[in-house]
């Protein structure tokens, strides 16, 4: 059975960068008693593949890894099994199962990612930036030193942001996010800053993912789904 | 729970691995503050990786958690980019557990496991807001206690500590939290009468109850206790029930990787080998099992409480474990069903252990480990290795023909007696075994062998047989390991042998501290104050920093390192009484010079003195 499982990444956790996250799970698992799969071959691992890596001092309410698993649970069972062994920090929220098969791989699947951006306090811009937050985003385009694999380059943006709003105390992002076209959140604040007119400050974002989306529809017209409604909840 | 951290997170995002400073691993223990009535903060002066990968502290931790009035957390050494904010920001330090700062804990408890960290133990106490000195201290501040196995000589650091624990912690550790209650509620200035009450506890040092004196040659000449009340010698705690004492059940689990990243199952203490220069193999007298069912339930516990996916067999000596061919089969019946690994560190090479580790470990990937410590067989016969040529080439030869190709072989430099002979019979003994695995017909092996030699400079002890010997100066070790190297590339199988050796002034100031006195104290603290620390660690080492300081302080390293002592020469960590008796010492200090080979506990008894402690291997077969 190959489930995914969506998960929570908050407080202390958020030092925890993420290969250590990883090693944190297969102990959670095992820890579980969840009959998890492991490969063939001289050393065996278990097939385990996590959506998309969260930098460290990032918290997140939606993080994704799936699995599978020898023995069926139901979706209560497991996220019970998994949420008596996770550090404090980390919550499963959700355990479905979904297809079978790699096509629906979740690192493939994802295609953006909404985060909620506050501002450190005493950190925040010069009062008035709320109004600008429309202005910023409905530029056509937003071009920025983007680092990339031939090094820095200066890339327009705008097509990667999906969304940009702010309740006049967090700023509210949907950005394309995966292999295909991926935007940090901390490159776009940084470049919303400069416009401005401000040099951007260390440690001025308090930013916290919450949630990883598949695209379906079409370029045109596309649907955002969460990767979780992607599975079904196992009875 | 909800707790504050210590650091901010600009800090924690700025430095490297914050994981090392946030506490919060898996069975970390948490209570509440103001629920108990003492506050224990472990330390390993070191970073944090080697810390969590210590298992003393591991079992400490989970005995002194058992008291429901007692709540022990850890602190590990800042690393240099932390400790630099610290120092420039003014944040005490403090334990991982509560984030509550070291000065607000009522015992400071060290471990002192290699004399390379004593710099450390100045830096944990000065970045914790404790006066340095144990004299500077008063009620405010936490009781430092230190213990492991560099307290069978605590003199050099005597004056960094209230207390020392000598042994076992498992013994007298709850008689001292109970006393220590006891003064505290009775107020007053009662951590005087603390520290002198302490001091008639088994196994509990009290250094500045104790004054020495010194001849005119500067050897010590007294050693005296402050009344009758105090001890003339204090008794080393050792756990006799080793299967009944409390065991580790849920060690706690780092995030990031550390030294030791899996489960350690300790099968015994002490061991029965008596090699004349290895002090563990003396202070651990005498050797105790544990039982083979009880250490079943035990992997089963561990592996179940952590979620590791490997476990190591912990001991001096793990071929002399009487039920080893029984846990073995058990833990391979386990853990392979659960893909689990099994290391199995420190086995002696022979057909059992080669067949056990072709189950567990991929043999082409794997090298087998020989530890012949010399190269010579006058001088494994000087060292008592009862480890012969024939049998290493035999051992070697049965690995080849099972697929290993990759050998590594631990050799030590600069032992007593040892001639320029020596040194070349390491090469010697390389190539033979390269020859060995070249004699098997080539579609029958595997590639070329590697044969990797390392050699360290051997440090002359406290409580072992080579206490009295000399030891040498940088440039001659460094001379030594360039015979090593020559006779090494002068080989017919040259191509096939890696050689490696160990930095040579780090050795000279190892010897220095660990058969120093009290006078090295300042010079300790005037290296710290230049800057040493994690000297451990090659890419800090600054030897000129020691060299400074042993001038300014107007003490002679040479006086601790040079000199040959004299058999009846009063040593300044006489006063512990260690199971193993001078007398015993002496004699095997005798016999090395013959030289002539002491057999092991198991074959006959040489009369150590461990037998007083009345257990172990000394009544083995007699119940």
């Amino acid at each position: 059975m190959k489930v995914r499982i969506k998960f929570s990444k908050q407080g202390e956790m958020k030092f925890i960068g993420h290969l250590d996250l990883m090693r944190c799970f297969q102990k959670v698992i095992r820890r579980s008693g969840l009959d998890i799969r492991f490969s063939e071959g001289m050393s065996p691992h278990m097939i385990m593949s996590f959506a998309s890596p969260l930098s460290v001092g990032l918290t997140s309410l939606g993080e994704y890894v799936d699995m599978e698993l020898n023995t069926p649970v139901s979706s209560e069972e497991g996220l019970r099994m998994l949420n008596e062994q996770m550090p404090e920090g980390i919550r499963a929220l959700s355990f479905r199962q979904i297809p079978e098969g790699r096509a629906g791989n979740a690192m493939s699947l994802v295609a953006a990612a909404d985060y909620e951006v506050r501002f450190r306090e005493g950190r925040a811009p010069k009062d008035g930036w709320e109004e600008r937050v429309a202005a910023f985003a409905a530029q056509e385009v937003i071009e920025t030193e983007k680092e990339t694999k031939k090094g820095k380059k200066l890339t327009d943006i705008r097509p990667m942001i999906l969304q940009m709003e702010t309740d006049g105390s967090a700023i509210f992002l949907r950005l394309a996010s995966g292999s295909e076209a991926n935007l940090k959140p901390e490159l776009l604040m940084d470049t919303f800053i400069r416009y401005l007119g401000e040099e951007p400050a260390p440690f001025a974002y308090l930013i916290c993912r919450k949630e990883l989306y598949a695209k379906q529809g079409t370029d045109a017209k596309p649907v955002w789904i969460p990767l979780e409604d992607l599975g079904q909840d196992v009875i | 729970m909800e707790r504050k951290l210590a650091l901010s997170d600009e800090i924690l995002l700025g430095i490297e691995k914050p994981a090392r400073y946030i506490g919060n691993e898996i069975n970390a223990v948490y209570k509440d503050k103001d629920r108990v009535e003492i506050r224990f903060a472990m330390c390993f002066p070191d970073v944090y990786e080697i810390g969590m990968s210590h298992l003393g502290i591991q079992i400490l931790y989970e005995l002194f958690n058992r008291r429901e009035d007692t709540w022990c957390e850890r602190v590990y050494a800042p690393w240099f980019d932390l400790d630099r904010i610290m120092r420039r920001e003014d944040i005490p330090l403090f334990a991982l557990e509560s984030q509550d700062p070291l000065r607000d804990f009522d015992f400071l408890g060290i471990t002192l496991q290699y004399e390379l960290c004593y710099t450390n133990i100045l830096q944990v106490l000065d970045l914790g807001k404790i006066p340095l000195l144990s004299k500077d201290r008063d009620e405010s501040c936490p009781i430092v206690i230190g213990g492991g196995p560099c307290t069978y000589n605590p003199e050099p650091v005597a004056d960094f500590f209230d207390l020392f624990y000598i042994g076992e912690g498992e013994v007298s550790y709850d008689r001292l939290l109970d006393l220590y209650k006891e003064c505290r509620q009775a107020g007053g200035k009662w951590r005087k009468v603390f520290l002198r009450r302490a001091a008639s506890i088994p196994g509990i040092y009290v250094p500045s109850l104790y004054t020495p004196a010194y001849n005119e040659d500067g050897t010590l000449a007294s050693f005296t206790p402050a009344g009758a009340d105090v001890p003339a010698f204090v008794e080393k705690q050792i756990v006799m029930k080793l299967t009944d004492a409390v065991y580790l059940q849920k060690p706690l689990v780092p995030y990031i990787k550390v030294t030791q990243d899996r489960v350690v199952l300790e099968i015994q203490r002490g061991c029965i080998r008596g090699c004349r220069f290895c002090q563990a193999g003396m202070i651990y007298r005498p050797t105790r099992e544990k039982d083979v069912k009880k250490l079943k339930e035990q992997a089963s516990a561990m592996l179940r409480s952590t979620g590791q996916e490997e476990i190591s067999l912990s001991s001096l000596s793990s071929s002399d474990y009487s039920q080893l061919g029984e846990l073995t089969d058990y833990l391979i019946e386990e853990c392979s069903k659960k893909h689990i690994n099994i290391s199995l560190p420190s086995l002696r090479i022979d057909a059992f252990s080669l067949d056990v580790m072709s189950k567990v470990q991929d043999v082409k990937k794997s090298s087998l480990t020989f530890a012949p410590e010399a190269g010579s067989q006058r001088l494994r016969d000087v060292i008592n290795k009862g480890l012969t040529e024939e049998i290493i080439l035999k051992g070697a030869g049965e690995a080849f023909e099972g697929g290993w190709n990759k050998v590594k072989l631990y050799f030590m430099l600069g032992l007593p007696t040892e001639e320029e002979e020596d040194r070349k019979a390491i090469a010697h003994l390389a190539d033979a075994i390269a020859v060995r695995y070249y004699d098997i017909p080539k579609e029958k092996r595997n590639g070329r062998c590697q044969i990797n030699v390392s050699t360290s400079f051997f440090v002359p002890k406290p409580f072992t047989p080579f206490q009295w010997a000399p030891m040498f100066h940088p440039e001659d070790y460094i001379g030594f390991a360039r015979t090593v190297n020559s006779e090494v590339r002068s080989m017919r199988n040259a191509k096939s042998i890696r050689y490696s050796w160990h930095e040579a002034e780090v050795t000279v100031l190892e010897g220095v501290l660990a058969r120093g006195d009290r006078r090295l104290a300042p010079v300790i603290l005037s290296a710290y104050r230049k800057g040493a620390m994690f000297e451990a660690w090659s890419e800090y080492w600054d030897y000129g920093r020691w060299l400074d300081s042993f001038d300014e302080c107007g003490v002679c390293a040479d006086f601790y390192t040079m000199r040959e002592r004299p058999d009846d020469e009063l040593f300044p960590w006489d006063f512990i009484h260690a199971g193993v008796t001078r007398e015993f010492l002496l004699r095997e200090w005798k016999r090395a010079h013959e030289p002539v080979v002491t057999e092991n506990c198991r074959a006959r008894c040489n009369g150590c003195g461990a037998r007083v402690y009345g257990g172990g291997v000394c009544f083995e077969g007699q119940d």
